[in-house]
């Protein structure tokens, strides 16, 4: 085959940056030039981004599959929590709305359910220019087959240039489905979003690796280009009541629905008053807190917060709460705006769950525990002491 | 019945650091492993096995050293391995990752059911997955923390999804594909007998070419997305560090937390 990597050997000085920028280890220098080991090779891209001397080259053909000029709006995905639209879809559409200044086009809301054409509404005074619905008893809940066959088909007949979904269990399940029916890019988990003006791309922003890198990637030939978008990084709208906008409302073809799924029923996990997903302050427990019934003093402080509770993976594997708790690699990515680490010490697998957090306070008797690290706030104390104490002060504060 | 897992060898996540001073990748001791998620995929399907009879395989798309993920796989159960080696796949993004994947299954024939982990420790994306199902057209249900039943006559599985706010049971119509979380199983350790079969079996290598596709359809050429660039995010401001007396320590962080909670 014909290589994708290239050194421009003339250019090359043997300095070394991309043998350290390479995360798949294919680089060597020999005799004073970079040397690309193609089996170990997977084009990331890293050592092209710190080359001083351009002298790494990466080829992509550029297929243009049809005028790409004729695909234009920024559709937004609106995702339902039950009998409300999810606050990731407000966010979303507040987002849209910048990037639609950018290049000169409509937000637009696609909404799908049953018995939701009164919240169209809400669509259009956080943002939205129009909303296409599709009102349908088989849509009451979700089924991922059926959601993306109808978007699917709606992204055909008109032709969005963008589309953006919440990067949530229902966005993620959806879209890669939509993607792949569709042929074009799709990018996981964004936490930025901007426009490049001149050739109207969407620069999507995304960590990999847990965090530890950040990647920019664009599709620079497929339309539309799709992205899911994590929670609570972008910033809801106002509501502004005097804003109107188109409702279209869109008659599918039975054909679309799938009777391969068949939803039984919905068992809400009742046991805790804010979701993990939803909460603006997370406080979690490890394995400092000895034992399962010591649990209590994190939910009281969280109940006192108004916060979700969290646990490390030692705290779930030991039984004392369940694992839907868990934050880190093998269980859930989160970013509150604070994230309370009580006896935990933060191996890398819970860090690469929270470290994107924008406050991190951490309380642990041990001073080297790796959580302090990363912490803004520590307290080196022990937390049967600390927990409770921070507990009754802040129920006296939400007193006053 | 035929069960296929697909995995992916990921580098493992407390090795992959950044050295601050040079915003660089610290390349040493950086080792390889089976992505966490997909263990459980092994374990389920294993266990598919052990109960009723299912022949399992374990597929694997990625450079000639992924071979050590597949005979993990071998060692703790599965049948047969596939390894989809090919220089042509390299810089695969998720749309041609399970384009491929889809056209190895696809070639197998006859199967009921796919797992793999919910998403892999590396990338984070949860993409190809649904786009394997999507590719194959076949009924999904990700994130399933538990097989409620399997009616293997009637072919339905029904099953649970862990989503953020509860639990979703579904009837799936089989061939299916399922991700699966943690909570689904726990993992077994290989034994002697297993780890000694695994060694020697020999694993089947499909390149573009046995799949039918053209080189232009997979890896960097057949992906739609493209990395324009990669940096290291700005490191995180050195924090306070409080010591003392409970009362004093807690006053000083509430002091500091009340400028961010209003």
């Amino acid at each position: 085959m014909s290589e994708a990597i290239k050194v421009i050997v003339d250019k090359c000085v043997g300095c070394q940056l991309c043998v350290k920028a390479c995360p798949s280890l294919a680089i060597k220098i020999i005799n004073k030039k970079a040397v690309i080991d193609l089996e170990k090779c997977n084009l990331c891209g890293a050592c092209k981004s710190v080359c001083k001397f351009d002298a790494i080259v990466i080829f992509k053909p550029q297929i243009l599959k049809e005028d790409l000029s004729s695909y234009k709006d920024i559709w937004v995905f609106i995702e339902k929590e039950h009998d409300k639209i999810a606050s990731v879809s407000f966010e979303l559409l507040g987002k849209a709305k910048e990037l639609a200044k950018d290049l000169h086009c409509k937000v637009v809301g696609i909404f799908l359910g049953y018995n939701i054409k009164d919240k169209c509404n809400q669509l259009i005074h956080k943002g939205a220019d129009k909303v296409i619905v599709v009102d349908k008893k088989e849509l009451e809940n979700f089924i991922s087959e059926n959601y993306a066959n109808i978007i699917t088909y709606l992204i055909k007949k008109y032709k969005p240039e963008i589309f953006l979904a919440g990067a949530t269990t229902c966005g993620r399940s959806l879209v890669s489905r939509i993607a792949v029916s569709i042929h074009t890019g799709l990018t996981a988990d964004c936490t930025g979003l901007d426009i490049d003006k001149q050739n109207r791309l969407l620069i999507q922003t995304r960590p990999a690796f847990g965090g530890n890198i950040m990647a920019q990637i664009i599709t620079p030939s497929h339309r539309p280009q799709m992205a899911t978008v994590r929670h609570k990084v972008m910033i809801e709208p106002q509501i502004d009541k005097t804003k109107t906008g188109q409702i279209l409302e869109e008659i599918v073809d039975g054909k679309l629905f799938d009777d391969r799924i068949r939803f039984i029923e919905f068992i809400k996990e009742e046991t805790e008053k804010v979701s993990l997903s939803e909460a603006e302050i997370i406080v979690s427990g490890g394995r400092g807190l000895s034992d399962g019934k010591n649990f209590s003093i994190i939910k009281e402080l969280a109940s006192a917060l108004g916060a979700a509770v969290g646990a490390s993976r030692a705290a779930v594997d030991s039984g004392w709460i369940s694992y839907s708790h868990q934050v880190g690699q093998t269980g859930r990515t989160v970013a509150p705006k604070i994230y309370i680490a009580c006896g935990i010490s933060g191996q890398i697998q819970h860090l690469v769950g929270m470290q994107s957090s924008k406050i991190i306070v951490a309380i642990n008797k041990d001073p080297d525990a790796p959580i302090f690290k990363v912490a803004n706030y520590g307290i080196v104390g022990d937390l049967f002491k600390i927990v409770p104490l921070l507990t009754k002060k802040i129920k006296e504060l939400n007193k006053k | 019945m035929k069960v296929i897992v697909c995995i992916k060898q990921v580098p493992q996540t407390g090795t992959v650091k950044i050295n601050p001073q040079t915003n660089t990748l610290i390349r040493e001791g950086v080792e390889s492993i089976v992505n966490p998620f997909d263990m459980y995929a092994i374990e389920e399907a294993v266990r598919l096995k052990e109960r009723l009879g299912a022949k399992t395989f374990v597929i694997t798309m990625g450079p000639p050293q992924a071979d050590e993920a597949l005979r993990e796989a071998l060692s703790l159960g599965i049948d047969e391995a596939i390894h989809l080696c090919d220089k042509a796949f390299a810089g695969s993004d998720t749309w041609a990752t399970s384009l491929v994947l889809a056209k190895a299954i696809e070639k197998l024939q006859e199967f009921d059911l796919i797992i793999c982990g919910k998403q892999a420790s590396d990338g984070d994306t949860a993409q190809v997955g649904p786009g394997i199902a999507a590719h194959l057209n076949l009924a999904q249900a990700t994130y399933v923390r538990k097989i409620d039943n399997i009616d293997v006559e009637n072919k339905i599985i029904r099953l649970e999804r862990l989503l953020e706010d509860g639990i979703e049971v579904l009837e799936v119509k089989m061939p299916a594909l399922i991700t699966v979380v943690k909570e689904i199983n726990q993992p077994r350790l290989p034994s002697l007998r297993g780890k000694m079969r695994a060694k020697t079996q020999k694993i089947t290598i499909w390149t573009h070419k046995d799949l039918g596709l053209k080189e232009e359809e997979v890896g960097l050429k057949g992906s739609p997305t493209q990395v324009v660039n990669i940096f290291t995010p700005p490191p995180r401001d050195k924090g306070m560090v409080f010591e003392g007396e409970p009362e004093i320590v807690v006053e000083k962080l509430l002091t500091e937390l009340k400028k961010h909670l209003i």
